[in-house]
């Protein structure tokens, strides 16, 4: 039984998520060393699909080992690198290891990651895939062909509350919602007014879909600059940076930034949770926990 | 002969106005009338969440988003509302082997409506 299905579905608990760091080689060790991180206080970790267009150990394989070391994975599945046979093969292999987390995403762009040259494939794009995983819940494959029984999925998606067009990401929401995500985890989202916006809006179109904002915890105006420069789809509006890069203390004006986001995210109608995600060796993630008055699972 | 000559005369005309793919299964009238393939990830349900600030692709930086001109256009043309009705409708997958015929066919012969047996929406609407 997922668990992220269990708290959305029956229980009105804030449900934290996070990403699991992707893994390029140190064997099981180093799966057992992260699930010991993430396992206190998250439901539902994110096993990724070649994260920002990089080659990685594979979602399927990775979302098996975490769910080995105790971790209860949210396989995502992109639609740049396979075609619908393949992504109904992901689908399908995650559903044989007991893993009910899917999560479907268009997925960055070839040019994003260190292997530019690649063909990318959106054979199909990822409303395409909610709906067919959704009608794998229905015991057939796309073709028509029975699955029996059929996987019991609990379908989500993916959506950035934070660029443009703005009206239309509601919509997009809606729409995801009816092709059979049940929530929705948000893109990193610097603009407070931006995030508003878009969670009423969903609240009033959508009221069954829940949202889940992410957070990223960063120890300095770097990563951030880093995000705004680099990454499309995330903008971070030049106060917010000034504020950080001209602190004394970084770190902690950072961090204080990022506690008054989540608390702020989680005011906000439809939010049932957090993705919580940090820029690797960051350490802050136990006090943030406990700052929003988190305790560790057990 | 007409199917030689057709998709001929269609890549012709829709080519210069549309940038027309002849992906044989055309959704201009529910999408803006802006050509989704178009799109770099030649998304038929929306844009990716890598659209940038000043509103342009992810992938090609000084083109503007695909999807952000069919909402504006959506908006604003003076469509059928039956037209703008159909842009939030779930459009199927791509049909593969209709690429390169001609959509003018398809869309009498209905065979552009012809989805795989398994496909279903929720929305029965459309």
């Amino acid at each position: 039984m997922s668990q992220m299905r269990e708290k959305l579905e029956n229980t009105n608990e804030v449900v934290f998520t996070s990403e699991f760091p992707a893994l390029d080689g140190g064997g099981m060790a180093k799966v057992e060393k992260n699930a010991a991180r993430l396992a206190p206080w998250f439901v539902g970790v994110n096993a990724t699909d070649n994260p920002a267009a990089h080659a990685h150990a594979s979602n399927t394989a990775s979302a098996i080992a975490m769910k080995m070391h105790g971790i209860e994975p949210i396989m995502q599945i992109v639609c740049r690198d396979k075609n619908r046979l393949a992504i109904q093969a992901d689908m399908m292999g995650a559903a044989l290891h007991g893993i009910d987390n899917i999560s479907l995403l268009t997925g960055d762009d070839v040019t994003a990651g260190d292997e530019p040259e690649s063909r990318r494939v959106f054979d199909i794009d990822s409303t395409q895939a909610i709906n067919i995983a959704r009608i794998i819940t229905t015991g057939k494959y796309l073709s028509g062909r029975k699955i029996d029984p059929a996987p019991d999925f609990y379908i989500s998606a993916v959506e950035n509350p934070a660029a443009p067009p703005f009206d239309y990401r509601i919509e997009r929401a809606l729409k995801k919602y009816r092709a059979g995500a049940k929530y929705l985890q948000l893109q990193i989202c610097y603009h407070s007014d931006r995030l508003e916006k878009f969670c009423a809006g969903v609240a009033k179109i959508a009221p069954d879909l829940k949202l889940i904002p992410t957070i990223v915890l960063v120890k300095s105006a770097k990563p951030m600059s880093f995000m705004h420069d680099k990454v499309p789809g995330i903008d971070i509006p030049q106060d917010i940076l000034n504020r950080v890069s001209s602190a004394a203390d970084q770190a902690e004006e950072a961090y204080k930034l990022t506690v008054e986001l989540a608390k702020h995210a989680m005011t906000l109608p439809s939010v049932r949770g957090l993705h919580v995600t940090d820029f690797r060796h960051d350490d802050s993630l136990e006090r943030f926990m406990y700052d929003l008055g988190q305790k560790p699972r057990n | 002969m007409l199917k030689k000559l057709l998709p001929f005369v269609e890549h012709v005309l829709k080519k210069p106005v549309w940038d027309c793919r002849m992906c044989g299964q055309c959704v201009l009238h529910s999408t803006g009338m802006t050509c989704p393939m178009t799109c770099p990830k030649t998304l038929r349900n929306g844009p990716c969440g890598g659209v940038r600030e000043n509103g342009n692709c992810e992938v090609i930086p000084d083109m503007q988003c695909v999807w952000l001109k069919a909402y504006d256009r959506k908006v604003y043309l003076p469509l059928p509302t039956v037209w703008k009705d159909h842009f939030n409708e779930l459009r199927p997958p791509v049909d593969m082997r209709l690429q390169g015929s001609s959509s003018w066919i398809n869309l009498v012969t209905k065979r552009d409506q012809q989805t795989p047996a398994g496909w279903s929406t929720t929305d029965e609407s459309h």
